[in-house]
C-alpha cells in the first residue's frame, strides 16, 4: 500500500501508532504517584521526540545509507532555526512560512557545504563539515551578531520584539507561533482516574510531519537511487570503475539530509520561538551521531529510537535530585538510604551523562547494531522458542557496522 | 460522564490527525477553570529552580541551589527562619506562601538558552512550577524570561548582569534583584578616579556576546565621563582558553589600565596571563599598570588566587556586609553548609522570599497580582540594605560594592574587601536610559496565561 510492500507498510503503521498515541503511551504512571517522575507524556518533551527523530532519520539517509558521517549536522539545524524565526520577525506568527524557508535555506546551506565537504572521503569529510559547523556557530555566535549587522542576536538568541514589522500579523491571531489561529501551544487535557493526558497542537503538527518524513525516508531507502547509495557505501572505488561518477548521488543524499535537518530546525522553533547558536555547537553534531547509532544505523527506525532514548535521559534523568532519590529510599533505615542516594546519586541529575556514556559503551560493544539488533534478538529468541529450526531472516534492513 | 468526554475527544482528535482539526482552531483553545497557568489546588505550590549544574557556571548553579533550598525551608519553617526574622515586610509566617506548603523541583540549564528553555518548560508543563528562579547568564536569563512571559509565569532571574535583562528585553513577568553593567561603570568610575587619576588610557578586553558589549559600553560610558581615554577595545572569542595574543599587544599600545570584561573561566584565564606578563609592575607614561574586573565574583576570586590581589572590581553583595540581614542570612547559610554564601547564592535567597512574600501580600499566586505587589516594592533586610523594585523596568535598585582582591587574606574565604558601598542614588537611571533600550522598551501587559 502506498507504494510500500507490507513490513514497510507494517513498520509505518507502528510508527504513526507511537506518534499519535504518544501522550497515552508517555504517561503510563498515575500523576499523583512517586513514578510520575518517569512520565515523558509532557508537549515540550514529546515535540523533542519527533523534531529529534525527524532529524536522525534525515542523518541516517547519509550516514545509513552512503556511510558518509558528517560532523556538521547541526549547522544545518541551526540555519533552520534562524530562517523560521526571521518569518516570524517579518512576516507573523504563522508557522507555515517558516518552516518553508528554513527547508529551502537549509538546503542551500547543504549544498554549498556539499560542493566542498564532499571532494574528500572518510575521516577527512567528517572534519571538513565540523570545520563548517564550527564556522557557523562561530558566526552565529559573535560574527554576525554585532550591533551593526544583527542578524543572529549571539548568545541571548534570535527572538521575535514587539517592534518588529510581522507584516501578516493581525490583531486576531495568538501572540505565538500558530497554524491560521491554532496556536502551537494549545494543550487540552484529559483526565481519566488519576492520570492526566495531554494533547499538544504543536505536538501533532510535528508528529504529523514526522510520519510523513519517515515515509519519505522508507521510500528513499527502497527507491534506486537508494540502491545507489547503498553502493557508494559498500564499495566506492568500484563504482568508479565501472564509469560512474558517484558525487552526484553523495551531494543528493547530503543535500536532503541538511534539507531534514533544516525542517528539524524550523520546527523547533516553531514550538517555541526562540533560536540560539548552541545548536549549531559541535555536541549537538554529536549528539544526532549517538541517536543514530545508538538506535542501529541504516534501519528505518532506529534514528527515531535513538534520538527519543538520548532526549528522555537529558529531560527526565537530569531532573532527578538527590531530595527526590532521599524520597525514593526513605523506607530503609537511615545509614543504608544514605548509602543507596549515594550510590545512585552520581548517575542521574546532572550526571545524567554518565548513564549515557554507559549504555552507549554497552550497546555499541554487545550490540552493534543499536536498539533495532536489540529487537530483533528479542524477537529472534521468541521465534526459536515456538519453532526451533526455521531460519529466519532479519525482519528489518540489515544495519551498518 | 467522564467516558462521554473520552469520546468526544478522541474523536476530535482523529479529525485533527487526519488534518481536519486545522480548520477548527476552537477545539483547542484553553477549556480549563484555572484563572492563571498551575493555579495550585491541592496543599502545596512547586517552584521551580533552574540553575547550571554542568558547564562553566557549574560552581554558581550549586551554589544558588543550595541557597534556593534554605529559602524555602525557611519559608515552611524549618530551620532558624534565616532572613524572614529581619524582612521589613512580615507577611510571611513560616507556614509556606498562603498556607500551602513550598515545593520545588531542580532542572539543568546546561548555560545554553535551549536547554534552559526546555528544563524550564518541563517544570511548567509537567511539574505544574509557578515560578521560575536562578540562571547564572545573561543570554540563559533573557531566554527564560521570555518563555516565561509566553507561558504565564512569574520569573524571577538569579544571577544575570547584562543590561539588555532589565533593558531591551525587559518583561512584565520577570523581575531582576541581580544589580548590572550601568550600575558596575557607575559604581566603579568615582573609585578609579580616586585611585588611578583622572588622565588615564584604558584598553578593553571583551568576551565577544551580549553581556560584553553592554558591560564594556557602560564602563567606555563612565570612564570617558571622568576625563579617560579609551586606546582600543578587542573582543576575544568566548571559547579562548590563552589570552596571551591579545595581552601583547597591550603593552605596546600605550594604555595604561586594563579592562577585563571577561567572567567566569575567561576572567581566571586572561587575568593569569595577564600577570604572567608581568602587567602590574610595569611603568606607563609614569604611572603604575593597574587592572580592573568590573564583574566580580567569589568564585572566580577562588579561582584566581594570588593573581587578584588589588584589583578592583564590584559585586551585588558580599558576605563581609555589616547588617543585619547580611548577619542572619550568613549565619543560616553557614551553618547549614558550612561556608559563607556566594554572590550568586544571596541573589537567589532573596528573589524566592521576595516571590513568597509578594504572593503573601497579593493574597494571590495570580502572575498579574504578583506583579502588582511588587512593582514599587520597598524593602530591606535582606543582606543588600534598603532596596527598591522599580516598576518601570523590573529592575531592583539598592547599594553596590566596589571590592578589591585583599592583599593578605587570612582565610579561604575573604579573598575580596570591601573597598566602597556606593550609594544608591548615584547608580540610578532613568528607565528609558539609552544603554536600556531607550524609550522603545517596554515591558508589554503582565501574563496570567490559561
Amino acid at each position: 500500500m502506498l507504494g510500500l510492500n507490507k513490513k514497510d507498510f507494517n513498520l509505518l503503521l507502528i510508527v504513526m501508532a507511537l506518534a499519535l498515541l504518544a501522550p497515552f503511551l508517555l504517561n503510563p504512571f498515575p500523576s499523583d504517584s512517586g513514578l510520575a517522575q518517569f512520565n515523558a507524556g509532557y508537549p515540550d518533551l514529546m515535540q523533542k521526540f519527533v523534531i529529534f527523530g525527524i532529524f536522525a532519520i534525515g542523518f541516517n539517509i547519509l550516514f545509513g545509507l552512503t556511510g558518509y558521517l558528517s560532523f556538521g549536522h547541526a549547522a544545518f539545524l541551526g540555519v533552520g532555526s534562524y530562517s523560521c524565526v526571521w518569518m516570524f520577525k517579518l512576516l507573523g506568527y504563522n508557522v507555515l512560512p517558516g518552516i518553508m524557508l528554513s527547508v529551502v535555506t537549509s538546503g542551500i546551506f547543504a549544498y554549498l557545504i556539499g560542493i566542498v565537504s564532499l571532494r574528500r572521503s572518510g575521516i577527512y569529510f567528517s572534519i571538513l563539515t565540523l570545520a563548517f559547523a564550527q564556522m557557523s556557530f562561530a558566526l552565529a555566535y559573535s560574527v554576525l551578531s554585532n550591533p551593526k549587522f544583527n542578524l543572529t542576536n549571539g548568545e541571548t538568541g534570535l527572538q521575535v520584539y514587539a517592534d518588529d514589522p510581522q507584516i501578516f500579523h493581525s490583531a486576531s491571531a495568538p501572540d505565538l507561533p500558530h497554524l491560521f489561529g491554532l496556536s502551537m501551544r494549545a494543550t487540552e487535557k484529559l483526565q481519566i482516574g488519576a492520570w492526566e493526558f495531554q494533547f499538544n497542537a504543536g505536538y501533532y503538527l510535528c508528529a504529523i510531519i514526522m510520519i510523513a518524513m519517515f515515509y519519505l525516508s522508507i521510500r528513499i531507502f527502497r527507491s534506486p537511487f537508494g540502491m545507489m547509495l547503498r553502493a557508494i557505501k559498500s564499495n566506492n572505488t568500484r563504482m568508479n570503475y565501472t564509469g560512474l561518477n558517484a558525487r552526484p548521488y553523495t551531494l543528493a543524499a547530503f543535500v536532503i539530509s541538511g534539507m531534514y535537518a533544516g525542517l528539524a530546525g524550523g520546527l523547533l522553533s516553531a514550538m517555541d520561538p526562540l533560536a540560539g547558536a548552541e545548536r549549531m555547537q559541535w555536541t549537538a553534531s554529536g549528539e544526532v551521531v549517538l541517536m543514530t547509532i545508538l538506535g542501529g544505523a541504516g534501519t528505518l527506525i532506529g534514528p527515531v529510537l535513538g534520538s527519543g532514548l538520548i532526549k528522555y535521559f537529558e529531560n527526565i534523568f537530569s531532573k532527578i535530585n538527590s531530595t527526590v532519590l532521599h524520597n525514593w529510599f526513605s523506607f530503609l533505615p537511615e545509614g543504608l538510604e544514605d548509602l543507596m542516594v549515594t550510590l545512585i546519586y552520581p548517575f542521574v541529575g546532572k550526571g545524567w551523562h554518565l548513564t549515557l556514556g554507559v549504555m552507549f559503551m554497552l550497546i555499541v560493544i554487545f550490540l552493534p547494531g543499536g536498539l533495532v539488533e536489540g529487537g530483533q534478538r528479542v524477537k529472534r529468541l521468541f521465534k526459536r522458542r515456538k519453532s526451533s529450526d526455521t531460519d529466519d531472516e532479519a525482519t528489518q534492513s540489515t544495519p551498518a557496522e | 460522564m467522564s467516558k462521554s468526554n473520552l469520546t468526544r475527544r478522541g474523536l476530535l482528535r482523529n479529525s485533527a490527525i487526519a488534518g481536519a482539526g486545522i480548520a477548527m482552531p476552537t477545539i483547542f483553545t484553553a477549556s480549563s477553570a484555572a484563572a492563571y497557568t498551575n493555579e495550585p489546588t491541592g496543599s502545596s505550590v512547586t517552584l521551580g529552580f533552574n540553575v547550571p549544574q554542568t558547564g562553566p557556571y557549574a560552581d554558581e548553579g550549586s551554589d544558588e541551589l543550595l541557597a534556593q533550598q534554605l529559602a524555602v525551608e525557611h519559608l515552611n519553617g524549618e530551620g532558624d527562619g534565616g532572613c524572614l526574622n529581619t524582612f521589613t515586610s512580615k507577611a510571611l509566617k513560616g507556614n509556606g506562601i498562603l498556607g500551602k506548603k513550598v515545593e520545588f523541583v531542580t532542572g539543568d540549564t546546561q548555560t545554553k538558552s535551549d536547554a534552559a528553555r526546555a528544563s524550564a518548560k518541563s517544570m511548567i508543563e509537567k511539574d505544574g512550577a509557578i515560578m521560575i528562579n536562578g540562571g547564572s547568564s545573561s543570554g540563559v536569563a533573557v531566554a527564560v524570561q521570555g518563555l516565561c512571559q509566553e507561558a504565564g509565569v512569574i520569573f524571577m532571574a538569579g544571577l544575570t548582569h547584562a543590561n539588555d535583562t532589565t533593558g531591551k528585553d525587559r518583561k512584565a513577568n520577570g523581575f531582576r534583584h541581580f544589580f548590572n553593567a550601568y550600575m558596575s561603570g557607575a559604581a566603579l568610575a568615582p573609585v578609579l578616579a580616586n585611585e588611578m587619576g583622572k588622565d588615564r588610557r584604558a584598553y578593553h578586553l571583551t568576551a565577544d556576546y551580549n553581556w560584553g558589549w553592554t558591560q564594556e559600553e557602560s564602563i567606555v560610558a563612565s570612564t570617558e565621563a571622568l576625563g579617560w581615554e579609551t586606546v582600543n577595545t578587542v573582543k576575544t572569542p568566548l571559547a579562548s582558553t590563552d589570552f596571551s595574543s591579545y595581552i601583547t599587544p597591550v603593552l605596546n599600545s600605550g594604555a595604561d589600565v586594563l579592562v577585563l570584561n571577561h567572567y567566569g573561566g575567561n576572567m581566571v584565564n586572561s587575568l593569569s596571563n595577564a600577570i604572567q606578563f608581568d602587567l602590574l609592575s610595569k611603568q606607563v607614561n609614569g604611572k603604575d599598570f593597574k587592572i580592573v574586573v568590573p564583574l566580580y565574583s567569589e568564585l572566580m576570586a577562588a579561582g584566581a588566587g594570588e593573581n587578584i590581589k588589588g584589583v578592583l572590581g564590584s559585586m551585588n553583595y558580599n558576605w563581609q556586609l555589616d547588617n543585619e540581614g547580611s548577619k542572619q542570612f550568613v549565619k543560616s547559610f553557614g551553618e547549614k553548609y558550612g561556608k559563607p554564601p556566594s554572590n550568586s547564592a544571596q541573589t537567589c535567597y532573596a528573589q524566592v522570599l521576595l516571590y513568597a512574600d509578594a504572593c503573601e501580600r497579593a493574597g494571590t499566586f495570580n502572575p498579574c497580582g504578583v506583579v502588582e505587589a511588587l512593582e514599587g516594592f520597598e524593602f530591606d533586610g535582606l543582606g543588600n540594605g534598603p532596596t527598591l523594585y522599580r516598576a518601570e523596568d523590573h529592575q531592583c535598585f539598592k547599594d553596590v560594592l566596589v571590592v578589591r582582591g585583599a592583599q593578605n587574606p587570612t582565610n579561604a574565604y575573604d579573598t575580596l574587601e570591601i573597598v566602597e558601598i556606593t550609594p544608591v542614588d548615584q547608580v540610578t537611571y532613568a528607565p528609558n536610559h539609552p544603554m536600556f533600550g531607550g524609550d522603545d522598551a517596554t515591558l508589554g501587559e503582565c501574563n496570567p496565561g490559561a
